[in-house]
């Protein structure tokens, strides 16, 4: 289980995040939303080492992760799938799924994990040998989603899955991230498409500049005058 | 087929060798060492393609670890009276004085010295990216040289050394030429190659998926050195005179040319572009001699062949920015699609 509190990040001068404390419980899926620069991508770089926190703590499983290398957190279970997808554009889909095993030694394990991947995405292993760079956005999320899953997480978080994405393309992501988590993995999952990432949810916090204003169940938050009118565009 | 691409990568080896082997008879001494040039370039555009077209870090450092290669191997395999001779200024470092080591240590020797450099070098520049590393790398390039000229009981300053035995035979460059290629092919489809072209693609995604991208960095910049360490020796051991002046940032330019036009992240089109580049260098010369146009004669324009090859430069760039291979190889399995060899029957497979 993941546990922050009042985590806090400066980027310069700019106080990115004021305090955050939130809960991941395992075996669910909670969310975080919230607007543009409220800090949610901030939140889930800080949780991964990939910046500097200036205060607070993140503890995975009762162990603080402060100040912990990147390769370490991965290798402790927490992955992160970036935004913007990030594959790496010249290797191919198999050289990309490698990566995420890089650091792993259980050479049969890794294999199985490659087949589920195969299994989940049947469109990526049409395209093994296609390099990623020429997959489309749907494809190149999906392939951020499997190398994400090759690390073999128990707590996947996800920064923006459906940016850019066809509507059909960003349910049928959205439907692959209820089946991860059916399998047992847990997912933190950041999102500007409130309505869908709400449906999901088990849990959800709202960020806004820095500082959680609302938390609560998936539904319940779904169904909050503040957040129809601020996230989900409805007039009251 | 593994065995069949193993067979015909034997046999090109052999055939290569017979024709080197043939063309030492056979051609002159002019036409050898131009051919034996590009063996060298070959060692020197794989180092700098290991970090430019594979790590994709924008490196101009070439020169520099390559003048520390060359000066640490012929320090280490001149004789002693040779040394005194050179030295008449200010006698040299009497450890080294008497010190002669044969080729073979003297040239890892040069090429540990040289990684040794990038690594110092490499730790505090790799934590920056693209044109500032570029700057940056430039840079020590030359400090490193300055600190040459200026180290006479070491280096022998400015005067530089002479008479560095002759070692670099046909043999020895392209011996190690096919090693550098080996070891790069290897290098670059092992796990720890597809780091190198994950942190090239992506640096972020590459440490969110656990990589560690500064050590991965200074090790490609280390090994990088090394190479270009070894081909510094060869050509010093070539040339047989080496001095700080020849370690300029025209040298890495030559390089720079050499791996642009081959293609980034190419092997093989590094290796082609080498030969092109050193043939041509020699072959365009009569540019550079006075010319008879019929309608005027001009009176010999020295560096006209350069400008050749900045045209070639811009060509590449506007019609191919990719480089002749991009970053493709060639391989068996790509004649065999090309239809150059005939199918296989279990299909290609690398």
């Amino acid at each position: 289980m993941l546990k922050i509190e009042n985590l806090s990040v400066h980027y310069g001068g700019i106080h990115a995040l004021q305090g955050v404390s939130l809960e991941v419980p395992e075996g669910k899926i909670v969310t975080l939303i919230g607007a543009n620069g409220a800090g949610k991508s901030t939140t889930l770089k800080a949780i991964i080492g990939l910046i500097k926190t200036s205060g607070g703590s993140v503890s995975w499983n009762g162990k603080s992760l402060a100040g912990m290398p990147t390769k370490d957190i991965v290798e402790s279970g927490i992955v992160l799938v970036p935004e913007g997808r990030r594959v790496f554009a010249n290797l191919s889909v198999d050289e990309n799924l490698s990566l995420g095993a890089y650091a792993r030694k259980d050479k049969s394990a890794v294999e199985a994990d490659r087949a589920r991947v195969f299994k989940l995405f049947p469109r990526l292993d049409d395209r093994k040998k296609q390099k990623a760079g020429t997959l489309s956005g749907g494809e190149q999320q999906m392939l951020a989603v499997g190398r994400a899953i090759m690390t073999r997480p128990k707590l996947l978080m996800m920064d923006e899955p459906s940016l850019g994405l066809a509507p059909l393309v960003v349910k049928m992501i959205f439907d692959i991230i209820k089946e991860i988590n059916a399998e047992g993995t847990t997912i933190l999952l950041v999102e500007q498409n409130a309505k869908a990432a709400l449906m999901a949810a088990h849990f959800g916090y709202v960020l806004e500049t820095g500082r959680i204003t609302l938390e609560g169940e998936g539904r319940q938050l779904l169904a909050d005058d503040r957040v129809r009118k601020a996230y989900l565009g409805e007039a009251l | 087929m593994k065995t069949r691409n193993t067979v015909l990568t034997g046999l090109a080896i052999a055939i290569f060798a017979l024709v080197l082997w043939l063309a030492d008879k056979n051609l002159g001494g002019y036409a050898m060492r131009i051919l034996n040039l590009s063996a060298i370039y070959v060692v020197l555009s794989l180092s700098l393609n290991l970090v430019n077209g594979f790590t994709g870090l924008f490196s101009l450092g070439c020169a520099g670890f390559m003048a520390v290669g060359a000066y640490v191997s012929a320090l280490l395999t001149m004789s002693p009276e040779v040394k005194e001779m050179n030295f008449f200024l200010e006698p040299l470092a009497p450890w080294l004085a008497r010190l002669t080591l044969p080729f073979a240590l003297a040239l890892v020797a040069g090429g540990f010295c040289a990684a040794l450099a990038g690594l110092v070098v490499g730790i505090p520049v790799l934590r920056l990216k693209d044109d500032y590393l570029a700057i940056a790398t430039l840079g020590f390039s030359e400090i490193i040289r300055v600190v040459i000229t200026n180290l006479q009981g070491l280096t022998n300053g400015a005067q530089g050394l002479k008479n560095i035995p002759k070692f670099s035979t046909t043999w020895t460059v392209w011996g190690v030429a096919a090693l550098v290629v080996a070891f790069m092919a290897l290098l670059t489809r092992s796990s720890y190659g597809r780091q190198l072209k994950a942190v090239r693609d992506d640096e972020i995604a590459a440490e969110a998926m656990g990589v560690n991208v500064f050590r991965v960095k200074v090790t490609s910049f280390t090994i990088s050195s090394f190479l270009a360490g070894v081909g510094g020796a060869l050509l010093g051991h070539m040339i047989t005179t080496i001095d700080p002046k020849m370690f300029s940032f025209m040298l890495t330019f030559n390089i720079l040319l050499i791996v642009v036009l081959g293609g980034n992240g190419s092997i093989t089109g590094s290796v082609i572009a080498s030969i092109l580049v050193t043939v041509l260098m020699e072959a365009l010369r009569f540019l550079d001699e006075p010319l008879n146009l019929f309608f005027f004669k001009t009176n010999g324009l020295p560096g006209l062949r350069m400008v050749v090859f900045s045209a070639m430069l811009m060509a590449v760039v506007i019609l191919r920015q990719r480089g002749l291979m991009g970053d493709q190889e060639l391989t068996w399995s790509g004649f065999e699609k090309a239809g150059l060899l005939p199918r296989s029957k279990k299909g290609a497979s690398k």
